[in-house]
């Protein structure tokens, strides 16, 4: 059954849009003068202000490469991280350490290792699969480049990105 | 030097202090309408609780530039199938009139015993309304030329609500001109610095009556019996006035030519580049005449209480012209500060206010005054 909606009788001054009309300016006019007065919290201006010191430990940003304290690369090119990549943006070329090399012992360093920031998803899971805790995830979430080939970090650009890390399990310095 | 006293002769003073005085002010004035689209985007944001722009300059004060410098750089397209001629004068026809009608204000008292207005014509407010109301035509001719559905409907809107609020409109004023006596606008002005502002008579030079004091500089303050009756009518007329005044710069609760959201921009949608600036630096020209039109006829114009007028010297003649710019920003704040307030109104609604509660209300706020008139002189 159809019911009628009483509507609300409005008086002659409500009908005549003045007291509504004054009341929304008198609502605005206060956000005015809050914000002129500097009362008003407002967005984040973001490229002079950043999120960086309230960004957890646990941020999944770009991943990268690091160095031992001894200034040694960690990566032993063992492509786990290649392999396991979902968008498979991760490109290793493995090569033999020379014989004479220090850590030769370790057999293989990565000649080249290329991540593709287009494809990266941030999921992480290059981190979690490393054996030997060479590449992490780190903060830096804003990526970007004007060409596709810039958008590639490079070897280099990786360590730059990724530094020197301290206290990390160094499992292959016994069997010399 | 013969040189010299040809250029103080009447008519070539005439000539080249008016030249002077159309430059100033039309640089003025333009530069005051780049920065109220720098003041409608920064209130908006304060309103909303928003930065507004600061990116170009301090405070985004470079802004109006920026925006000027990108629109001056887009292609200036023309869609197929829209009549070209009109599409082309479109904009200039909505932008003239409005500069137009800075012709005939009075924005200063004078200054070096030169009067500050550029045409001090007798029948100043018909120009007024004469001129402004030719702002329609470019409306009207973008929305009809343009070949396309919205703007067709933003120029029939434009039209309908031009003939709903332009007899309110100007019988909204015609109250002043009984009690002024007078069409030309620096003799309006001349009567609010006698006997107080149309909205506030509150000092006065001659008469007397209620709650008067007298300072030592010998100017009086108080209430005027004659003119606190008068006050009345004065009132209603403002307020009219004003509405009407929302409607004929299409400022928000009546800018239904434009309605973003039901028109897609209305009568400018098909216009790109400087064109549709010109539309969009129009409205705003056409704003800030129609405050100095509010200013003029209702605020006191360059008065302000207890400061002398031009003759005094040319610091004073100074002080009135500031006072008169500051009175219309302060006016355009009001047009910005109701557009960010209000909703749209409906299309029936506006017609059903014109024709049915302003165009009354100023009818009989006419005799209302007559009244007033008849019994103060008997």
């Amino acid at each position: 059954m159809a019911t009628t909606v009483q509507r609300p009788k409005l008086s002659l001054l409500e009908r005549s849009y003045f007291p509504a009309i004054l009341g929304g300016l008198w609502i605005t006019l206060q956000h005015f003068i809050k914000m002129l007065l500097g009362q008003t919290k407002v967005t984040m201006q973001y490229p002079e202000q950043k999120w960086d010191s309230a960004m957890p430990e646990w941020y999944r940003g770009a991943p990268t490469l690091v160095k031992d304290e001894h200034d040694r690369e960690r990566c032993v090119a063992c492509q786990l991280c290649e392999f396991i990549c979902p968008p498979r943006a991760i490109a290793i070329k493995p090569a033999e350490l020379p014989a004479d090399d220090q850590w030769s012992k370790v057999e293989k360093y990565p000649e080249k290792f290329d991540i593709d920031m287009i494809r990266c998803i941030y999921c992480g899971l290059c981190e979690e699969v490393c054996p030997e805790q060479a590449i992490f995830l780190r903060k830096d979430y804003s990526i970007t480049g004007l060409t596709r080939a810039e958008m590639v970090h490079d070897k280099e650009k990786l360590y730059e990105l990724g530094g020197v890390r301290n206290g990390l399990v160094h499992k292959w310095n016994e069997k010399k | 030097m013969p040189s010299l006293d040809l250029f103080f002769q009447p008519e070539i003073f005439l000539v080249w202090t008016a030249t002077l005085k159309t430059v100033v002010i039309l640089g003025l004035v333009l530069t005051m309408v780049a920065y109220s689209v720098w003041a409608e985007r920064k209130v908006s944001a304060f309103i909303q609780d928003r930065v507004g722009p600061n990116r170009v300059g301090w405070a985004g004060l470079i802004q109006p530039i920026a925006d000027g410098v990108k629109l001056l750089l887009k292609e200036n397209f023309v869609p197929g199938g829209v009549n070209k001629f009109f599409f082309s004068i479109a904009p200039s026809l909505a932008m003239i009139p409005a500069i137009l009608v800075l012709a005939v204000l009075p924005f200063g008292s004078s200054l070096f015993s030169v009067p500050m207005v550029i045409a001090n014509l007798d029948i100043g407010v018909l120009w007024v309304f004469a001129v402004s109301s030719l702002g329609v035509y470019g409306i009207v001719l973008a929305g009809w030329a343009s070949n396309s559905k919205y703007p067709f409907l933003g120029g029939i809107r434009s039209s309908s609500q031009m003939i709903s609020y332009e007899l309110s409109l100007g019988l909204s004023v015609v109250p002043i001109f009984m009690i002024t006596g007078t069409l030309n606008l620096g003799e309006i002005v001349q009567y609010q610095v006698d006997h107080g502002w149309m909205v506030f008579p509150a000092w006065f030079q001659s008469g007397g009556g209620l709650l008067e004091v007298t300072t030592k500089s010998g100017s009086r303050f108080g209430f005027d019996l004659e003119q606190t009756l008068l006050w009345i009518p004065m009132m209603i007329s403002f307020v009219i006035f004003i509405i009407a005044m929302f409607a004929e710069t299409n400022r928000m609760p009546f800018d239904l030519p434009e309605a973003e959201q039901e028109l897609i921009g209305g009568y400018h949608t098909e216009y790109s580049s400087m064109r549709f600036a010109l539309f969009f630096l129009g409205e705003y020209a056409a704003m800030i005449a129609g405050a100095g039109v509010i200013v003029t006829l209702f605020l006191g114009g360059w008065s302000l209480p207890f400061i002398p007028d031009g003759s005094q010297g040319w610091f004073w003649g100074l002080v009135n012209i500031g006072t008169f710019f500051a009175k219309v920003a302060a006016v355009i704040f009001f047009f910005l500060w109701v557009r960010w307030t209000l909703p749209r109104f409906r299309f029936d609604q506006l017609m059903h206010l014109g024709w049915y509660v302003f165009f009354e209300v100023a009818l009989v706020n006419i005799f209302l005054t007559a009244g007033l008139l008849a019994y103060l002189q008997s």
